[in-house]
């Protein structure tokens, strides 16, 4: 298909939409935590319900992606009214239709929040938690049907790629990406328009993307979300990625415990080849650029793109030491692009907005949004996207509701098993790259767990650890053999029978395994217990005070 | 072969580009300690005792992966790394079953030497202990895991050398066994030739003639790299 095909569906795909205009939308969720607390039930059965009340022609029902309190779920959403239900169930379902679309009037006791909160918004964007967030990568998460191409076409969809294709060089995409000030969202914060060039310079016949979607840390479910809900925006980031560095060919590694992200991203591919733009000659340009997703296999350490790679090889997934780095040395020995899945969720805006609005937001070091995965003792965990240098503060108490039971907090642990606890003291941190880093923790790909008193510190870094100790691939010493004995001499900690010699031994095996490990697994395993010993150094002690 | 010039331990030298950090030391016979490296065998920068210190690089990096560069200035003695050492080579020690008494390797050994290189007097983390087993179903050679520290001398020199490709690792962290075909007793390889490559390749006494009695065994390393050089030479 060429340009002007793509351009009258788009066109015929508007028409309708205005049209629809005075239609009501119902969107139901359905992420993966909505489906396991039974969305797909209730999507039945609201279909049913407008059927047999013959509403066919007023209401259309969306199943879409994650719309963001998870632990509200069932979400159904009401639009344009912007009216969300919660914990909705298939017993409740004809009084909401009922009053919703016949009489026109809220439920106001399963409005979102109607439990937690003295006066539930019937529009939810007043309600804080939605006021306090900008979306970006999630813009259409929860809007959309995550299954239909035309959905997304509606929404702006390859209008980027368009752009991209018939008005940008290379170079200056490049540009575009480094103006933006975009870093890499899996963790380390790569500068993404710096390793686009580097890949670019690189002179080879073959050249890869890759889209790294093995998001394993404990918590963190971003890149399942941005999956599962908006497939084709992670695969134009990906084709403009292809078209700015010069590859014909990408691999997106999901892991194998997302099913739903896998089928729905498999699907986009299919679809995205049969309208042109992916595929040979890409809207008819000689641009040719084809994805294929590779599935993993359940091992922590593949989220490290070197063994990222060696598994997309067929290999055993160990990681190899740096340099050669990726972008020079990297799939099957071509230069590759490995970014994270939220990274290429932010391309088409970028460039469909410019370099300048993304730098804009957020702080000078680092720009844009970040997606964080709420969980833990947090009164609405979920998925919340937010500009960089929003406080922490903000994040838990005014968008996470504060914590649960009114306990007091008492840490956040972000960054996963490479990250750290920031302890209450802290709670004005802003959220970007650097202050977290000053802090002893890491960014990290976004997971955010809330901890009050009945968490303690030291077992907190005992699970990092055997953690980090399971998932070492085994190949260098300081992981394989240093995670095992702090894992050791922690546990010796928990059950009161430490002394001050193995904190020591401890401490001196933390900074080793750090500064000695093969790959950022072994490098940033000790991170938990480095961070709980500088902000909480007193819990390690007390348990050694009391040892038997 | 064009020339550039690095200063390793304030010494300026002269050396071909296109070399690793660590063959340019040992060129110069600046004493780099290694266990996974076997000349002749791709390195894997798993052992992690040749890690160097580069001015302007902010991570350790390991000498037998890492290529000079320009004007790199590095650092291969300071008291950062002769700890490192240390640390690395005790927990070698304690990972497994090393008893060097009733070793065959008693005295040849690698492992034994990193030892005494490293000034190992004792051994401050605890002892693993690990449950290993003892292949011994090849009629000529054993397998002795509790012996192994996982440098995969023998998974290289058997796929990059032999082309048998009869070795491979098995299992994550700690846990990690080297294993004959898809884990099945060595004696019942398919893929095997008996070569014997991954005796001499072994640092330590994990993999032996059964003809060996302890403290005789008798291991030919330099063998395999002369067999990479030769064949190069053949070509």
């Amino acid at each position: 298909m060429n340009r002007q095909d793509l351009k009258s569906i788009i066109l015929a795909e508007k028409m309708q939409e205005q049209n629809n205009k005075s239609k009501h939308k119902l969107c139901v969720c359905c992420g993966a935590s909505c489906i396991s607390s039974g969305s797909d039930e209730v999507l039945k059965k609201l279909q049913e319900e407008i059927k047999s009340r013959a509403l066919d022609a007023k209401v259309e029902v969306i199943p879409t992606g994650c719309m963001g309190p998870c632990n509200q779920g069932p979400l159904i959403k009401f639009l344009p009214e912007y009216t969300i239900y919660q914990k909705v169930d298939c017993s409740n379902i004809k009084d909401i239709v009922e009053s919703q679309l016949i009489d026109k009037k809220p439920i106001e006791n399963i409005l979102l929040f109607a439990d937690s909160r003295p006066k539930p918004y019937i529009d939810a964007r007043e309600d804080p938690y939605f006021k306090k967030q900008m979306k970006i990568a999630l813009k259409n998460c929860g809007h959309i049907n995550p299954e239909k191409i035309e959905d997304y076409l509606v929404h702006d969809g390859y209008k980027a790629l368009d752009k991209v294709l018939f008005q940008m060089s290379p170079e200056e995409v490049i540009a575009e990406i480094k103006q933006s000030r975009l870093r890499g969202r899996g963790g380390a914060g790569y500068p993404t328009g710096l390793k686009w060039e580097t890949v670019y310079k690189y002179v080879s016949t073959e050249k890869y993307v890759i889209c790294n979607g093995d998001e394993g840390d404990p918590g963190a479910f971003m890149d399942r979300s941005v999956l599962e809900g908006n497939p084709h925006l992670v695969l134009e980031g990906m084709v403009i990625a292809a078209y700015a560095v010069g590859a014909n060919k990408g691999f997106a590694y999901i892991r194998g415990e997302y099913p739903l992200a896998i089928k729905r991203f498999e699907l986009a591919i299919k679809q995205a080849k049969k309208l042109g733009v992916l595929g040979n000659q890409i809207l008819g340009t000689a641009f040719s650029f084809d994805v294929e997703v590779r599935i993993g296999a359940g091992a922590f350490v593949c989220g490290e793109e070197t063994a990222l790679i060696a598994s997309i090889e067929g290999k055993r997934g160990t990681p190899k030491p740096r340099p050669p780095f990726p972008a020079e040395t990297g799939l099957w020995g071509k230069p590759t692009l490995i970014n994270n899945v939220e990274t290429f969720a932010a391309i088409s805006p970028i460039i469909n907005n410019g370099g300048e609005w993304y730098s804009d937001i957020g702080t000078p070091k680092s720009a844009g949004t970040k997606v964080f995965a709420l969980a833990g003792k947090i009164k609405y965990s979920g998925l919340i996207e937010v500009p960089m240098g929003t406080t922490l503060r903000e994040i838990v108490f005014d968008i996470g509701g504060g914590m649960q039971n009114g306990e007091e907090f008492k840490a956040a642990q972000t960054g996963g098993p490479s990250g750290g606890c920031i302890p209450s003291e802290y709670l004005d941190v802003k959220m970007d790259y650097e202050s977290l880093i000053n802090l002893g923790s890491i960014m990290g790909s976004g997971g955010l767990i809330v901890m009050d008193k009945s968490s303690d510190m030291v077992d907190v870094a005992r699970y990092f650890m055997e953690f980090c100790m399971d998932e070492s691939c085994g190949k260098c010493v300081p992981c394989r053999v240093g995670t095992k004995m702090m894992h050791d001499l922690l546990q010796k900690i928990c059950i009161n029978q430490g002394t001050k010699i193995d904190l020591e031994r401890l401490e001196e095996l933390a900074v080793y395994v750090k500064d000695c490990s093969l790959c950022g697994l072994g490098a940033s395993a000790p991170n938990p217990l480095l961070s709980t010993l500088r902000h909480f150094r007193h819990e390690y002690e007390n348990r050694i005070a009391n040892s038997l | 072969m064009a020339k550039i010039s690095v200063n390793v331990n304030n010494q300026q030298l002269e050396v071909d580009f296109g070399k690793t950090i660590l063959e340019v030391c040992r060129e110069h016979d600046i004493e780099i300690l290694t266990m996974c490296h076997l000349k002749g065998l791709t390195d894997v920068g798993a052992c992690r005792l040749c890690l160097v210190e580069i001015e302007g690089v902010n991570k350790l990096l390991s000498a037998c992966t890492t290529k000079i560069a320009a004007n790199m200035i590095i650092r291969t003695h300071t008291d950062r790394i002769k700890r490192y050492q240390r640390i690395t080579s005790e927990l070698f020690f304690a990972e497994r079953n090393h008893v060097c008494s009733v070793c065959v390797a008693n005295g040849k050994c690698d492992l034994q030497k990193l030892g005494y290189q490293t000034a190992m007097d004792h051994i401050r983390y605890p002892y693993l202990f690990p449950h290993c087993e003892v292949d011994t179903s090849h009629p000529w050679y054993v397998l002795d895991h509790n012996r192994c520290i996982m440098c995969t001398r023998c998974v290289r020199v058997c796929a990059e050398v032999e082309g048998a490709h009869n070795w491979n690792v098995m299992n994550r962290g700690y846990q990690v066994r080297i294993i004959s075909d898809f884990d099945t007793p060595w004696g019942e390889s398919e893929t095997c030739t008996s070569c014997g490559k991954c005796v001499h390749a072994c640092p330590t006494g994990a993999i032996w003639p059964k003809a060996i009695v302890q403290g005789q065994l008798e291991k030919k390393p330099a063998m395999i790299t002369e067999l990479v050089e030769k064949r190069k030479m053949c070509l």
